[in-house]
């Protein structure tokens, strides 16, 4: 026996030395970014800057009118807090389920963890660490700009971000061992990747369930003039998901007594000694569950097969076309519907969509008042905008991934003798068709809404479908451009920098195609008010049309050949 | 049937494969041998159109693979040695699905589909995610989609990985079968036995060159080797360590 192995000590290796690998990768990851990536950096810091400047200036502004109220203005700035770290703490506990499922299940590292000899409570430290990082630095990146204001406000000094961090380390564990031990018990009750599925589903449901609740709660009533009174019953009304036994509470209490110089540490005292004895728990329970729910873990793959009706139906459906195209749109349709991470991801889509109509019927448009033609045809214009960002995000989350996603099967495409066109060809109508049908439905249910003239109906349909099929082409080209082939989550392919060009993309060809459109518009407004107008459909208005079909069809034709030169380039 | 003619490849500043020329006949079993990093898979990649050459050509039946990529790859079966398939296909679907990469399709692709399946004892598992196969019924799943097209050159990256003894010995005799019938096999192997027993003739790869070719007399002949088994060649000719230093490395 080696000596060096001998003197390893009955524990095996420290956490420092389970870590060790983790912390290499993102300090190399970090390295490679930094090389030649300029232009990313400067990009992703002024989105990330805009981010958190927005976000501080509406928290520093509420804070600032909230301290006007001497006598409450503080108890409702704690009890926004409270509420903020709440709703993190939901998001949290649901993104730390699916998380530890990779981190202590699947995740490549673990076969040689296991089997090296690594003491079982180092183990369940390092990947509770791991896991809890990977789930939180988004939300600790999101409370940044909040706590900022806080800490201006209420002039919380150079060391409130240490008693803030003091506070929020406890409070971001607690989810992270319910996380994690709700998910050890579920991979011991099923297979983990039938687990994973099951998580997703209820993870997305339960985000789209949160999203709802909180747009039928109707924030926009705050902005009205009244809206501090409404602001204070709004607060009073959602009172009741608070308590004395909630951390989130107890969180937000820590971090206000610091700002508002109370020598309290009973909420601190609460957030450590849970957080430890939760720790505890969670160790005892991992060292009976986790040997069987790992071994289960490798045992189960999913082997259920379903569909067979519509596969049929659609096989019938695509008979006329070449068989490769056929095929490839068929491969496509299975992968996406067999795949819960995928598909489930519909629901919040679904969510989104339902929102945004909400929204246009929230509009206080039609209030009894007679409405003076020129504002609907404004606000109906104005939809435009919107409903193009909507799709751009559906296009963002459902075109731009497909091509990343044929990541480890590239070999196969590109030993074959696939046109690449046929792929591009398939992969491009399987995202833009359903988008257009989708474009097209909710552009006339809202404009519907909004009793839209023939004249903006027409403008509408027209614009928002040559836009649709540009933005699938540019999702597609740009999801070739800056390809995630090692990223086997799809959800998370959107969020690359990638996924960032292509939004502001969309973002702009969306802005020149208002411009464009602007004057006929402005025009035909125009000519209306002073009662000299026959007919909308002047000749300015069809030049814009045409204007704006050239635009879209550049930015349809021109990414889908620059992409089709890129993968017939591409290596793998 | 496959021609390489002065093909490199380079990565920046390094060079994986050097001015690699060879020529396989019709009907012959090609062995590729060199250490790891030697190049093998590059040159095998380019062949397979995956990779494109930074200079030199490859022809497959005639074909420039670079210049004429769908005639050469129409002509061609290529078997990775790491077995990625789509894990939300069934085993029957993705060999439907590559047929029709190759233009097939119909009961014809249905029963050669079939067929392959119960050569490679799939057949219970067909209707099933390849999510839920073994990493050898992975391997057999790619040979099978390899054969699915009827190809006129086959190109095998460490066939024999994964595969139980009596796959393995299917697979041989499929890959002998198939060069009897006049087909073409270049295959990379680091199994020298294997190497010995099937391949008519033997390529020895060593930093991005050939180091020797040709059949196995030729290739002692070439090294003035004697009757040096293929073992001793492949040390003689990359280099391999000695007992002294292997003692070294062990400490013992």
């Amino acid at each position: 026996m080696p000596s060096s192995a001998a003197e390893l000590g009955a524990r095996g290796p420290g956490l420092d030395r389970v870590l060790f690998p983790k912390w290499r990768s993102v300090i190399a990851r970090f390295a490679r970014e930094r090389s030649g990536a300029g232009a990313r950096v400067l990009l992703l810091l002024l989105i990330g800057g805009g981010f958190w400047l927005g976000a501080f200036g509406i928290f520093y502004r509420v804070l600032k009118y909230l301290g006007t109220t001497p006598d409450i203005g503080a108890l409702l700035a704690g009890r926004i807090l409270s509420m903020i770290l709440l709703a993190f703490g939901s998001i949290l506990l649901l993104s730390n389920l699916v998380t530890a499922l990779s981190t202590f299940f699947l995740a490549k590292d673990l076969d040689m963890l296991v089997s090296a000899p690594v003491d079982w409570a180092r183990l369940y430290l390092a990947k509770l660490i791991e896991t809890m990082i990977h789930s939180s630095w988004m939300v600790v990146l999101m409370l940044v700009p909040i706590l900022t204001a806080y800490a201006v406000v209420y002039r919380g000094g150079p060391l409130f971000p240490l008693a803030a961090l003091g506070a929020l380390i406890p409070f971001f564990a607690l989810p992270t061992v319910i996380g994690s031990a709700i998910t050890l018990i579920l991979v011991n009750i099923f297979p983990a990747r039938r687990a994973r599925d099951l998580l997703s589903l209820v993870a997305i449901g339960a985000v789209g369930g949160v999203a709802l609740f909180l747009r039928f709660l109707r924030p926009e009533q705050l902005s009205r003039p009244e809206g501090f009174r409404n602001l204070v019953d709004f607060v009073a009304e959602l009172r009741t998901p608070t308590h004395p036994l909630m951390p989130s509470d107890w969180a937000a209490n820590a971090i206000m007594n610091w700002l508002q110089h109370v020598a309290d540490p009973l909420p601190l005292m609460l957030l450590w000694s849970t957080a430890a004895a939760f720790i505890v728990m969670g160790a005892s329970l991992h060292s009976r569950l986790y040997p069987g729910g790992f071994s289960k873990a490798q045992e189960g793959a999913d082997k259920y097969v379903g569909g067979p009706r519509w596969q049929a139906w659609m096989a019938g459906l695509l008979r006329r076309l070449p068989v490769t195209r056929r095929e490839f749109i068929l491969k496509d349709l299975r992968v996406f519907f067999r795949d819960t991470t995928q598909w489930s991801q519909l629901i919040l889509l679904a969510v989104l969509l339902i929102v945004y109509v909400f929204n246009i019927r929230a509009l206080p448009l039609y209030t009894g008042e007679r409405l003076p033609y020129m504002l609907i045809t404004l606000v109906v214009f104005l939809n435009q905008g919107l409903a193009g960002f909507v799709l751009a995000a559906i296009a963002a989350r459902f075109i731009f991934p497909s091509v990343s996603l044929e990541g480890r099967q590239l070999w196969l495409l590109k030993s074959s003798p696939l046109d690449l066109r046929a792929m591009l060809w398939s992969k491009y109508w399987v995202g833009t068709g359903p988008l257009l049908v989708v474009a097209l439905t909710i552009t006339v249910i809202t404009n519907d809404i909004l009793r839209a003239s023939p004249f903006m109906m027409f403008l509408s349909v027209v614009t928002i479908a040559c836009y649709t099929m540009a933005a699938g082409a540019l999702a597609l080209s740009l999801g070739v451009l800056y390809p995630q082939f090692d990223t086997e989550n799809a959800a998370q392919i959107p969020t690359s920098f990638g996924g960032l060009v292509f939004m502001m993309s969309a973002i702009l060809l969306l802005a020149g195609i208002i411009v464009i459109e602007a004057r006929p518009v402005a025009a035909h407004l125009q000519a209306y008010q002073m009662g000299q107008e026959t007919t909308p459909f002047s000749a300015d208005l069809w030049w814009a049309v045409a204007r704006v079909f050239g635009l879209c069809a550049l930015a349809t034709l021109y990414p889908l050949q620059r992409s089709l030169r890129r993968l017939q380039a591409l290596e793998v | 049937m496959i021609q390489l003619t002065n093909l490199t490849k380079r990565y920046g500043k390094f060079t994986a494969v050097n001015e690699i020329s060879l020529e396989i006949p019709a009907g012959t079993l090609y062995g590729l041998l060199g250490p790891n990093g030697a190049g093998k898979t590059t040159t095998m990649r380019m062949i397979a159109g995956i990779l494109r050459p930074t200079s030199g050509t490859v022809t497959v039946a005639g074909y420039d693979v670079v210049r004429q990529p769908m005639e050469a790859k129409q002509r061609l079966g290529f078997i990775p040695d790491r077995p990625f398939v789509y894990d939300k296909l069934t085993g029957a679907e993705f060999l439907r699905f590559v047929a029709g990469l190759y233009g097939q399709s119909g009961s014809e692709v249905d029963r050669r589909s079939d067929e392959l399946l119960e050569l490679f004892e799939l057949t219970p598992w067909k209707h099933e995610l390849t999510e839920s196969y073994s990493h050898g019924m992975r391997q057999k799943l790619i040979i099978s989609s390899a054969l699915v097209h009827r190809p006129e050159v086959i190109v095998v990256d460490e066939p024999m990985v994964g595969l139980d003894p009596k796959s393995a010995r299917l697979l041989k005799d499929i890959l002998r079968h198939f060069v009897g019938r006049g087909g073409t096999v270049l295959m990379s192997t680091h199994t020298l036995e294997i190497a010995e027993v099937m391949c008519d003739q033997i390529g020895i790869v060593f930093a991005g060159q050939i180091a020797a070719a040709g059949t196995m007399d030729k290739i002692r002949e070439q090294t003035a080797s004697g009757d040096a088994s293929l073992e001793e060649l492949f040390l003689k000719l990359t280099g391999g360590l000695t007992e002294r230093e292997l003692s070294a490395v062990l400490g013992s």
